[in-house]
């Protein structure tokens, strides 16, 4: 995995609450039994006019102009900014991988889906959580000058505006962690391979049916 | 100290315990499929990694299957390939598999219960968010992604941080002819689609002891609508009934041993919560979601809502775009829409109890002279696996839904996502028993709503939405 340490980018603005990974990568590229590609089909549904189907190369596709991410000011954006409770629904980590092939590294909202937040970790994106009127500031920011970019800092927990401004996030510690240096989730678990065995000897004592 | 249900779970399955709170949980059953595994194996394949304990898995396909005749195969090539990918990364790795052509295949949340796959106080996994599904056991199940797919896969562990636990307590008695799919989405209509984020939900109270076991994994599949993660319902005598003697459960003494420790699977008393919210099922009415999202939805009484009561800015803005993509007018009457299709199956509602509620409906149709209503194009019933089928037509249901104007298809998940052939068109309008209305979630510009399987049976046979208490007078007298 890819280690999240600092980023500094373009930020785009998707102004919806409850964004379903349904809407961040539609059904039909589910079908893929590989774990890239999927940047261009990111969003299919908003950003494109026609119907996306899986091996279909998108660059001729006709684009939805009214699509935040079509506007020419937010080409090249590495940091969305979006509302409530982004990423529900379906736990397809083809979501998060969609996204980060598109070109986004860290996701600001006021809250995220729980399966959809546990992916991004694993696949080198970064969500943060900010207060909901923080959020409402930076949406107003982000619109009003072009170019607009933030600052993400894992280490210090913290998103830089261009004023200077520094707001710190929360992360939990063992997430950091492993995002900061890029750690891989099975590597780490089978480090503990004595205590996975003994768990097994002990729990095959008291729940035997389990193990058959 | 009195502990939940879910501390009782937890507290079983811990492995290692980080100081950060961090834990390392054992995971005693892994359901698998095709869309979500097939960069998990590769995963393995690249690192040169073997299985934990391949007998921990069941897989089957179940997105991609076509629900008309099978012996044609899958015409997708890449839905095919897909599940052909499936079938090798079995036999490579050892999995039991339900193939297409098994008679015991179906979708991932049926089979498992089915099988005795599914048992009280087990951890049980899946990379699909229904799995939330199997919590109605009393049983700790989540949506996994395909990393930790992997990770199961090769070290039966996962890595996770305690959730906080919410109680929601449903007490007093459901009226007649509604199901934990009403339940269920008035619950969500209450606390929002994003209310249980952060939580593991019990379900609790006197209407939720009185349901099934069919209604709990309804009411528990329903828990991720919600943002729960898990959902659960403790164990009592009808959860030991249904497993025992299924080809999987216990034996013996085993059997034994394994009942007396189910019956410890309930929330002492005190047990703390970090949240209780408690509902009448008594005022619960037919739900129908009128909007792109579980928590837009009002009783079948109602009339489609006007953006400016909304509570916020946001939802204003929210409310505005769902009618626009559903077509609706603010002040229209649910009862008056209209649909184009209907849709009964999916992981929420294609277990038998669902088949025999919808084909009630279908039976009094045509002891009334009625069949599918001229505008609706296609009702189709698709039962949640091949034994749920054989079942159903034990039952003569088939006969039922046949002869009212319904097709009676072979099982999977279906019209629920559309990765098969069977799904809306632009603008399609669909009485559907799924779990999800998103924009495009049963087909680019489909329009869902979401309703019991007695309420789309109904719906076909009226070509609107009706109020199946009403129907259910009529058929009395």
């Amino acid at each position: 995995m890819k280690p999240f340490t600092t980023l500094q980018g373009l930020v785009a603005p998707l102004d919806r609450a409850n964004v379903d990974t349904d809407a961040i990568i539609p059904k039909q590229f589910l079908k893929s039994i590989k774990r890239s590609g999927f940047g261009p089909n990111a969003f299919d549904e908003w950003r494109y006019l026609d119907r996306g189907e899986p091996d279909r190369d998108c660059s001729g596709r006709p684009l939805n102009a009214d699509f935040v991410l079509n506007r020419p000011r937010y080409q090249g954006a590495s940091i969305l900014l979006t509302r409530e409770n982004f990423g529900c629904g379906s736990s397809r980590e083809h979501a998060p991988w969609a996204l980060e092939d598109y070109g986004f590294r860290a996701i600001i909202a006021s809250s995220f889906a729980d399966i959809f937040f546990n992916n991004c970790f694993k696949n080198g994106v970064l969500p943060i959580v900010l207060a909901a009127d923080v959020v409402e500031r930076l949406f107003v920011e982000t619109e009003a000058r072009e170019g607009y970019q933030l600052t993400i800092d894992l280490g210090a927990q913290t998103v830089t505006t261009p004023a200077g401004e520094a707001i710190r996030f929360s992360v939990d510690g063992e997430s950091k962690h492993r995002l900061f240096n890029g750690l891989d989730d099975i590597g780490l678990t089978l480090l503990h391979t004595d205590k996975i065995k003994a768990y097994e000897v002990r729990r095959k004592a008291e729940a035997r049916w389990l193990f058959q | 100290m009195a502990r939940t249900l879910y501390d009782k779970l937890w507290d079983a399955h811990v492995v290692h315990q980080e100081d950060n709170g961090t834990a390392l949980i054992y995971v005693d059953r892994h359901l698998v499929h095709e869309v979500t595994s097939p960069q998990a194996f590769e995963g393995l394949k690249l690192a040169g990694r073997r299985l934990w304990q391949a007998k921990t898995v069941l897989a089957t396909p179940d997105h991609n299957v076509p629900t008309t005749d099978r012996a044609a195969g899958i015409v997708d090539p890449v839905s095919r390939t897909q599940v052909e990918t499936l079938d090798a990364n079995c036999v490579e790795f050892g999995l039991n598999e339900f193939r297409m052509d098994d008679s015991r295949q179906g979708i991932v949340h049926v089979i498992g219960p089915e099988q005795g796959f599914t048992l009280p106080g087990a951890t049980l996994v899946c990379g699909d968010s229904h799995t939330s599904t199997h919590g109605a056991f009393a049983a700790l199940a989540f949506g996994i992604g395909t990393s930790e797919v992997e990770q199961v896969l090769a070290t039966q562990c996962l890595w996770q941080k305690k959730s906080k636990a919410m109680l929601v307590k449903v007490d007093g008695e459901l009226p007649a002819g509604l199901t934990a799919k009403d339940v269920a989405l008035a619950i969500i209509g209450r606390i929002g689609t994003a209310g249980g984020n952060g939580y593991a939900v019990e379900f609790g109270g006197a209407a939720i002891r009185a349901l099934s076991m069919e209604g709990r994994m309804t009411l528990c599949n329903m828990a991720i609508e919600a943002g729960a993660r898990a959902g659960m319902v403790a164990a009592d005598e009808k959860t030991i009934a249904y497993v025992e003697g299924r080809p999987q459960a216990p034996k013996g003494d085993d059997w034994q041993q394994a009942v007396a420790c189910w019956r410890t699977l309930h929330s002492d008393e005190g047990a703390p919560f970090d949240a209780v919210i408690e509902f009448d099922a008594a005022l619960i009415k037919p739900q129908v979601t009128w909007g792109t999202s579980p928590e837009m939805v009002l009783s079948v009484e109602d009339r489609v809502p006007n953006p400016i009561d909304a509570p916020t800015a946001v939802k204003k803005a929210d409310w505005e775009r769902a009618l626009a993509y559903m077509g609706l007018t603010a002040g229209t009457p649910i009862a008056e829409i209209a649909i184009d299709k209907a849709f009964i199956g999916s992981c929420t509602n294609s277990r038998i109890e669902d088949l025999r509620q919808a084909a009630a409906v279908a039976r009094w149709a045509v002891a009334q002279g009625r069949r599918v209503a001229s505008n609706v194009k296609l009702a189709i019933v698709v039962p949640g696996s091949g034994l749920v089928k054989s079942q159903a037509e034990a039952e003569g249901l088939d006969k039922d839904f046949l002869a009212a104007g319904f097709e009676w298809r072979e099982p999977g998940c279906s019209m629920c996502l559309a990765m098969n052939a069977d799904r809306l068109e632009p603008g399609e309008r669909c009485a559907s028993t799924s779990n999800r209305n998103f924009e495009g979630r049963q087909g680019q510009g489909g329009r869902t709503h979401l309703v019991s399987p007695a309420m789309a049976a109904a719906a076909a046979v009226f070509g609107h939405f009706v109020d199946i208490r009403g129907l259910m007078n009529e058929a009395r007298q």
